[in-house]
């Protein structure tokens, strides 16, 4: 590793402790029976200092933290047992108006929704000067100046007049700014973000943490940051608590975990998320399974299920105990793997180079043409509604996928991915422009056409929650396409059907009984595979397939769509915001902005060298999970907000936020041009 | 914002039209004619040429076109013609009795406002107590009593009790106020404590998910005082649903009140409702669903103010 200058890490070890959370238990009382949601938690925040909880959903982290500032949903939360001394009180022993004072006076925190964090019908103002009033007894006028003060430090313009405005004025980014602004309002001692960023672009989520530890840093606060995020914990946690189950794992420095692991879990996190910095062409390793319901949870050690280094011993329930100086994992095994004397096996290769990689120049099976999508805006309702604006989603794009190919397209929200796919699928009709599948133009297919097109091209969607219907089983839901389109004789060879296609996903026939509700997000993804897999699609449009599911589950459906991929011979539109899992699976990337694509290249020349400013500023804002490596980059936010598509930039449409722009990139839209060959470029810069 | 209220008012005359078209052709339809009632009403057995007499005098032998004609310019110059029965301006059937509706339901509303927001308010905050259950109860009851059966019991309590019936004759408030209020404050009591029913409940589930919020929780986050985070922080954002709820009841008011105007001896729109149809009084009918017709779009209209009102996010667009 190149050493490049490395940013000096605070000497947060021999601070004070701010805040000890001591054997914290927390139940909820649920009409199934009691959840023991948090079990016997214990962590050191010092100050000044970062500490990252992670973990998947349910695993406990968001519930600890709202337990310790004493929000849980009441009745049926409760805290059962422990203590959270915070600067040399416990907290669980003060009245309700004592902890009041604490909240916003002594330990702020920030919610992981900035679209529903503020109150929609109060100015912002209003919001931010509610805790100077109450806490510090400020006057109007005062605590005005002070919400002035503290939006100018939040990276707000026109601070003055923006207290006036509401949240609905505010971008997403922008409201989660407002949000620091208002913890960080009357100077606490300790911040609590929980998930921050998770509903942010790549760019801003940069921005917002950036600011957050900058923040922390001057001010001298302690944070606490709950994350999912690998990455962003690598990047900008000092000392890091893996939860799984209720439980804490393993909690350590952030170099004991990312460079250390001693509990397998944390391992097999490690592992199964796509890496921007690792090479590419080895399958991901998985855990295999499903975190167990904390309503009946294994005895022993809640891992040892999808654990592959289970021993007898792990029936009993191991201990958080410490390996290395300030290192502890909670596993019976910690110390061989400490030693040496376990080690996790070697990552698997891919078995074979994928068919589309060996044979490049074959005609393509999907060719879009100067593709157009312009949705009309009404800006008044009622009788004197015009159509004064258009919305330009997809403004002029062109690409062509090979068989048996993935492309991948990226870009941060609102750049008109989804938008080219539902184009594709013809759930939308394009404005202008060719779609040619097959070598047919089905742009301008009227109805009947189109069912011949749709048995041929399938789509995957983002949220298994919506996307199922949930009055029908899942053997319905798989079947009806079966029936619509007659591919089946009779109900007995639907279900014989179905049932092939549930082993062929990695469920089980007889799930095919079962609602979609009672069924986990990754087994709900996996029936949305089967159904789409049910009409024998040559193509699939899968729309942010795996960006709703927990990091263990996602690696489980990425592998399945390669191996999918390679049985059936099947070519993928893989739309998604993650560089990183776009990078596994797919052979070449487009990369959009506002409507066009921005580059268009074999995926390792353009994660190897990027040439598009935009492209780059991506890979730039996605923390790696690696911390030498995170330290040893620059602070680095692309500035500025996404522009809106209502009214894009003129000429370049990334002219507003890009390091390289002059005065030409404001007048000329660059065309999308072959820099190298195969490696395709929008941009006059470069 | 101005523009969106014009919009909104100008919007208000294509309904309106329609339902005038649509109430003219449907009593057309309809089979029977007030000549019929009139004359054969009570076992009368007038001849073809007394009935045809009858319906010339009327102006209904006319052809449909013509009539449809002028009932549409009158509408235009706020003349609705006069009724078929008593043959009074219809205008003025109406006038007569709509102060009294107005004012029965006007009252019933603040009533019902009255008890019912502190009621789901606290039914809401103290969620799963012997207080909510009261409250609870106390609703469920409101929604379960027919209003004019509890008119008869509040008027026989009355005479029970105090050995007092309120007035029989209506006089309007600026001329005797206490006995206007002694006559319509039974009628609106009855009327309003079913309505609060209604908002009550609205009201408690209307809090209790906007407790929920994340915007809630952030405020609690802050330290916000608890009565704070209900009176300014929730209050706002869980009235929206209530004032669509009051408005709708206020609208079905006026004139939905047949049976409780009856228990009363109220002479009010319900029963002059129940009298026009009853009597096949075209006219009467007509203006009387044009009434209703106007009274629900213009609450409809001061429901979106008031959204506008409480909700930023409205006064943007």
């Amino acid at each position: 590793m190149v050493a490049v200058a490395v940013e000096p890490r605070r000497d947060v070890a021999n601070a004070p402790v701010i805040l000890s959370v001591e054997n914290l238990h927390v139940h909820f009382a649920t009409s199934r029976g009691l959840v023991r949601a948090v079990e016997g938690v214990s962590y050191q925040v010092r100050r000044g200092e970062v500490l990252a909880v992670v973990g998947e959903s349910g695993c406990g982290k968001s519930v600890s933290a709202l337990a310790i500032m004493r929000l849980l949903a009441r009745p049926a939360g409760r805290v059962a047992a422990g203590r959270v001394v915070f600067d040399g009180r416990d907290l669980l022993k003060l009245s309700d108006d004592e902890m009041r004072r604490v909240r916003g006076r002594e330990i702020g925190m920030i919610f992981q929704e900035p679209m529903t964090s503020l109150n929609p019908v109060l100015p912002i103002g209003l919001q931010i000067m509610e805790p100077l009033r109450i806490h510090l007894g400020m006057g109007e006028e005062q605590a005005r100046l002070r919400a002035v003060e503290l939006l100018r430090m939040v990276g707000i313009t026109d601070p003055e007049r923006r207290l006036n405005q509401y949240p609905h004025h505010f971008s997403g980014g922008m409201r989660q700014r407002v949000m620091i602004a208002i913890g960080l309002a009357c100077n606490p001692k300790l911040l609590i973000a929980d998930e921050p960023t998770t509903a942010l672009d790549v760019t801003i989520q940069a921005q917002i943490l950036e600011l957050m530890r900058d923040l922390s840093q001057r001010l001298d606060v302690a944070l606490i940051i709950i994350t999912h995020n690998l990455g962003v914990v690598a990047r900008y946690a000092d000392r890091v608590n893996v939860m799984y189950a209720a439980r804490v794992a393993e909690q350590g420095t952030s170099d004991d975990i990312f460079l250390r692991p001693r509990h397998p879990y944390a391992m097999g996190l490690m592992r199964s998320v796509p890496r921007l910095d690792r090479p590419r062409g080895v399958r991901l390793e998985t855990i295999e399974g499903l975190p167990p319901n904390l309503l009946d949870p294994p005895a022993g050690c809640r891992f040892a299920p999808r654990c592959q280094f289970r021993v007898d011993v792990c029936s009993s329930e191991p201990e958080l105990l410490e390996t290395e100086s300030g290192h502890r994992a909670a596993c019976h095994r910690a110390v061989e793997f400490a030693s040496g004397a376990l080690a996790p096996p070697a990552l698997q290769p891919l078995a074979a180079v994928r068919a589309a990689e060996a044979q490049a120049e074959v005609a393509p099976i999907l060719a879009v043409e100067g593709l157009k999508k312009y949705f009309p805006v009404a800006r008044s309702t009622g009788l004197f509604a015009r159509i004064s604006a258009e919305v330009r989603a997809v403004n002029d794009i062109s690409f062509a996928i090979r068989p048996g190919e993935t492309l991948g397209l990226v870009g941060e929200s609102g750049c008109g991915k989804t938008t080219v796919g539902r184009l594709i699928l013809r759930l939308e009709t394009p404005t202008a422009g060719e779609i040619r599948f097959g070598g047919k133009d089905i742009a301008g297919h009227d109805a009947q056409d189109l069912r011949a097109m749709r048995r041929r091209i399938q789509a995957i969607f983002q949220d298994p929650y919506s996307s199922l219907n949930p009055r029908m089983t899942v053997g319905q839901i798989i079947a009806e396409p079966l029936q619509v389109y007659r591919m089946v004789p009779n109900a007995r060879a639907a279900k014989d059907r179905v049932a092939e296609l549930l082993s062929q996903v990695g469920l089980f026939p007889y799930m095919a009984e079962r609602y979609p509700h009672e069924m986990s997000g990754g087994q709900r993804q996996r029936v949305g595979i089967a159904r789409a897999l049910a009409m024998e699609p040559s193509f699939i449009v899968c729309d942010e397939p795996v960006s709703a599911l927990d990091v263990s589950i996602q690696g489980q459906i990425i592998n399945l769509l390669e191996d999918l991929q390679r049985r059936l011979g099947l070519t993928y539109l893989f739309i998604a915001h993650d560089l990183a899992v776009v990078r596994h699976i797919s052979n070449r990337v487009a990369v959009m902005y506002l409507g066009r694509i921005m580059e268009l290249a074999d995926r390792d020349a353009i994660y190897a060298a990027p040439q598009h400013p935009y492209t780059r500023a991506l890979l730039d804002a996605a923390p790696v999970p690696d911390p030498e490596v995170e330290r040893a980059r620059a602070p680095r936010a692309l500035k500025g907000e996404i522009p809106s598509p209502l009214s894009p930039p003129s000429g370049c449409v990334f002219h507003t936020r890009c390091p390289l722009a002059g005065e030409e990139c404001r007048r000329e839209v660059p065309e999308l041009r072959e820099a190298q060959p195969g490696h395709f470029v929008s941009c006059i810069k470069v | 914002m101005f523009v969106y209220l014009v919009n909104r008012v100008l919007l208000m005359v294509p309904t309106l039209l329609g339902v005038a078209v649509l109430i003219f052709f449907m009593l057309r339809v309809v089979p029977g004619d007030i000549v019929e009632v009139k004359l054969r009403g009570d076992g009368g057995n007038p001849t073809q040429e007394t009935l045809d007499a009858e319906r010339k005098r009327l102006g209904l032998d006319r052809p449909l076109v013509e009539q449809f004609g002028e009932w549409m310019t009158g509408l235009f110059t706020l003349d609705l013609g006069k009724s078929m029965w008593t043959e009074q301006p219809v205008t003025d059937e109406i006038a007569l009795r709509l102060e009294l509706s107005f004012e029965v339901a006007l009252m019933a509303t603040l009533i019902a406002i009255l008890i019912a927001i502190p009621m789901g308010t606290l039914s809401a905050l103290l969620k799963d107590t012997w207080i909510d259950y009261a409250i609870r109860i106390f609703t469920i009851a409101g929604l379960a009593m027919p209003s004019f059966w509890l008119g008869m019991l509040t008027i026989v309590s009355l005479l029970f009790f105090f050995n007092w019936l309120p007035p029989l004759t209506y006089t309007p408030i600026y001329e005797d106020p206490w006995n206007n209020m002694a006559q319509l404050f039974w009628p609106a009591l009855s009327v309003g404590y079913r309505y609060s029913a209604v908002v009550a409940r609205m009201m408690r589930s209307s809090i209790i998910e906007v407790l929920n919020e994340d915007y809630i929780r952030t405020a609690r986050a802050k330290g916000v005082f608890e009565r704070l985070v209900v009176m300014r922080h929730a209050m706002r954002n869980a009235l929206l649903p209530v004032i669509t709820v009051i408005g709708l009841e206020f609208a079905f008011l006026i004139g939905g009140l047949v049976v409780t105007e009856q228990v009363f001896n109220l002479n009010g729109i319900g029963r002059l409702f129940v009298q026009a149809v009853g009597r096949n009084d075209f006219t009467l009918i007509q203006g009387m669903v044009m009434l209703t017709a106007v009274v629900f779009v213009v609450t409809n209209l001061a429901v979106d103010m008031l959204y506008a009102v409480f909700d930023p996010r409205i006064r943007y667009r």
